[in-house]
């Protein structure tokens, strides 16, 4: 057995080129994929991709970060960083799952929003909070896996669901290890040290009640053997999304509010 | 028109307000640093009972002073009004964060706060209301799981006895030391909002200088009406992380209230001096879209 990784390594893990992305998921895991694309208020935004597939065979509201698996495709996707349009497209895009019934799936991969001009010129701020708020009601199943950097409010954007999981070597921050040693101690190369008081790895989090499930990886890391990753990832999905179909829209939405309005409950 | 002794009356009451309500006094000492302050924006000096007169707002150029939350709530409220809930609670070092502790027993001392988040029941001109206000006093108004808390316990307030909520922000975002917990509250806050509005309930976000990060991208854009300080910086990723990322300078007046009407994200920029009068006119014209 290899030696007990350190939450640095889970960083890079969760950060390694070869990690299979949302791409490879989406790939893997759903037929007749069928995508839509732009916000209807501005623009298409490639970050984030939105549509509806068949997951064994029942239509499903597919919502993925991508990131790049060449630097074409790095560029073509801002290095996983969306822009507000990429929000607007997912609440869009989650609001007619509910119309038409249809369970949400969202991979989550980001280092978070990109904090550019023109993302704050059309309101970064308010359309991830928009996202969380709409979220929050649907009367749908929604499941977000973790796949790889859970950055900030950009990656909780698509995290307000009724089962949140994490691959074993994923992360999930309030900021990245170096911004917050930039923030906190004035000094970014101690990003090491913020990985160890974070609490960020997918072990953390699930002690903390943050989310509900670790999916176990390959040994050594996802990018070792991507088609295993892949698989338990699925079983997983599957697994939970069947129990979540029992249930009614009312129920999901109330299960759903309550999972979030104990976190942090200091009484 | 309003008269000079309306204005006069006015500065009284708010005086009078301010010596009931405030937490910090301006007191009197022969220390020239405690008499008079030198405006950040136009340098001009001033005494701070002057200041405090005049809503802190500088005379000269009409800088906005950061205010306290209890001085907030001494502008805005009828006085005597003002019924704080939970004032008492406080900090939980979630992941137990190195100096953590130390640092939240400072920022208590130093604020004369318990938490970054003042909440409670008042009257405004008569309407009652819930008021929360951030203090960036308490560790930058940062949201950690006791703001993120007191800010939910404050929308279900007001949903319970079908009252208007008002948020005053003023923060930096979530609380580091708190790590993703503090992240979590931006969903928690957010989706208590979501019921609020389900409700029927009206909600006033009156954006103050500082108002970024998570806070900014969780219940401050998410309210009915937008109000916004002058010159307030509003925004999600902080200016100096902008400028790491696009490699040059921000231009003037980039993330400043103005800025943000400008793009479509408040609806009015409000002086201090007509905080509570705006505040009253949008609760009487919603009197009746109360249930």
């Amino acid at each position: 057995m290899a030696a007990e990784l350190t939450a640095y390594d889970r960083v890079q893990l969760a950060r390694h080129p070869k990690r299979p992305k949302a791409m490879d998921y989406i790939e893997a895991l759903f037929t007749d994929l069928f995508i839509q694309r732009g916000d209807r208020l501005f623009g298409e935004d490639a970050s984030i991709l939105t549509g509806v597939a068949l997951y064994k065979g029942r239509p499903v509201t597919v919502i993925g970060q991508c990131k790049g698996r060449d630097v074409d495709e790095n560029v073509r996707f801002n290095f996983g960083m969306p822009q507000p349009e990429g929000y607007r497209k997912v609440e869009r895009a989650a609001l007619q799952a509910e119309k038409f019934n249809r369970p949400v799936i969202c991979f989550i991969d980001t280092p978070g929003a990109y904090p550019g001009m023109e993302a704050e010129e059309r309101g970064q701020g308010e359309a991830i909070a928009r996202c969380m708020y709409t979220f929050s009601g649907l009367k749908v199943p929604v499941i977000s896996v973790v796949i790889g950097e859970g950055g900030s409010g950009g990656a909780l954007a698509l995290g307000v669901a009724n089962a949140v999981m994490m691959l074993e070597n994923s992360i999930y921050a309030v900021l990245s290890p170096e911004g917050f040693a930039s923030i906190l101690w004035r000094d970014s190369s101690r990003n090491s040290e913020a990985c160890d008081v974070m609490k960020l790895t997918a072990r953390d989090l699930y002690e903390l009640g943050v989310i509900d499930k670790v999916i176990r990886e390959p040994e050594g890391g996802a990018q070792n053997n991507p088609a295993q990753t892949i698989r338990a990832v699925d079983i997983e999905i599957g697994r939970k999304l069947s129990s979540l179909m029992q249930k009614s829209g009312s129920v999901l939405a109330e299960e759903r509010y309550q999972k979030f309005r104990k976190i942090g409950n200091p009484k | 028109m309003s008269s000079v002794f309306d204005i006069k009356r006015k500065k009284l009451a708010f005086m009078r307000a301010l010596r009931r309500n405030s937490s910090v006094r301006v007191k009197s000492s022969d220390d020239a640093d405690n008499i008079f302050i030198t405006c950040p924006e136009c340098k001009e000096i001033h005494a701070k009972n002057d200041l405090a007169e005049n809503y802190y707002v500088c005379p000269t150029c009409g800088f906005h002073y950061k205010l306290g939350a209890y001085e907030r709530i001494a502008l805005l409220a009828d006085e005597g009004s003002f019924r704080e809930v939970n004032g008492k609670m406080t900090t939980v070092d979630v992941l137990e964060f190195p100096d953590y502790s130390k640092e939240v027993k400072l920022a208590r001392k130093a604020s004369g706060l318990n938490e970054a988040y003042v909440y409670g029941t008042c009257n405004i001109n008569s309407y009652p209301a819930v008021v929360g206000v951030l203090d960036s006093k308490f560790i930058m108004g940062s949201m950690g799981s006791v703001v993120g808390e007191k800010v939910t316990l404050s929308i279900e307030l007001a949903s319970k006895y079908d009252l208007p909520l008002i948020i005053f922000s003023a923060s930096g975002g979530a609380r580091m030391h708190e790590g993703t917990v503090s992240l979590m509250q931006m969903a928690k806050t957010s989706a208590a909002l979501k019921r609020f509005s389900d409700h029927g309930g009206l909600y006033i976000s009156y954006m103050t200088n500082p108002t970024t990060g998570g806070v900014t991208a969780s219940f401050a854009m998410l309210g009915d009406i937008h109000l916004a300080e002058p010159n307030a910086l509003i925004g999600f990723a902080g200016p100096r992380v902008i400028e790491q990322t696009i490699g040059r300078t921000l231009p003037e007046g980039f993330q400043r209230s103005e800025f943000l009407l400008e793009h479509g994200y408040i609806d009015q920029i409000v002086k201090r001096e007509d905080m509570r009068n705006t505040i009253a006119q949008i609760l009487m014209l919603h009197e009746r879209g109360q249930r």
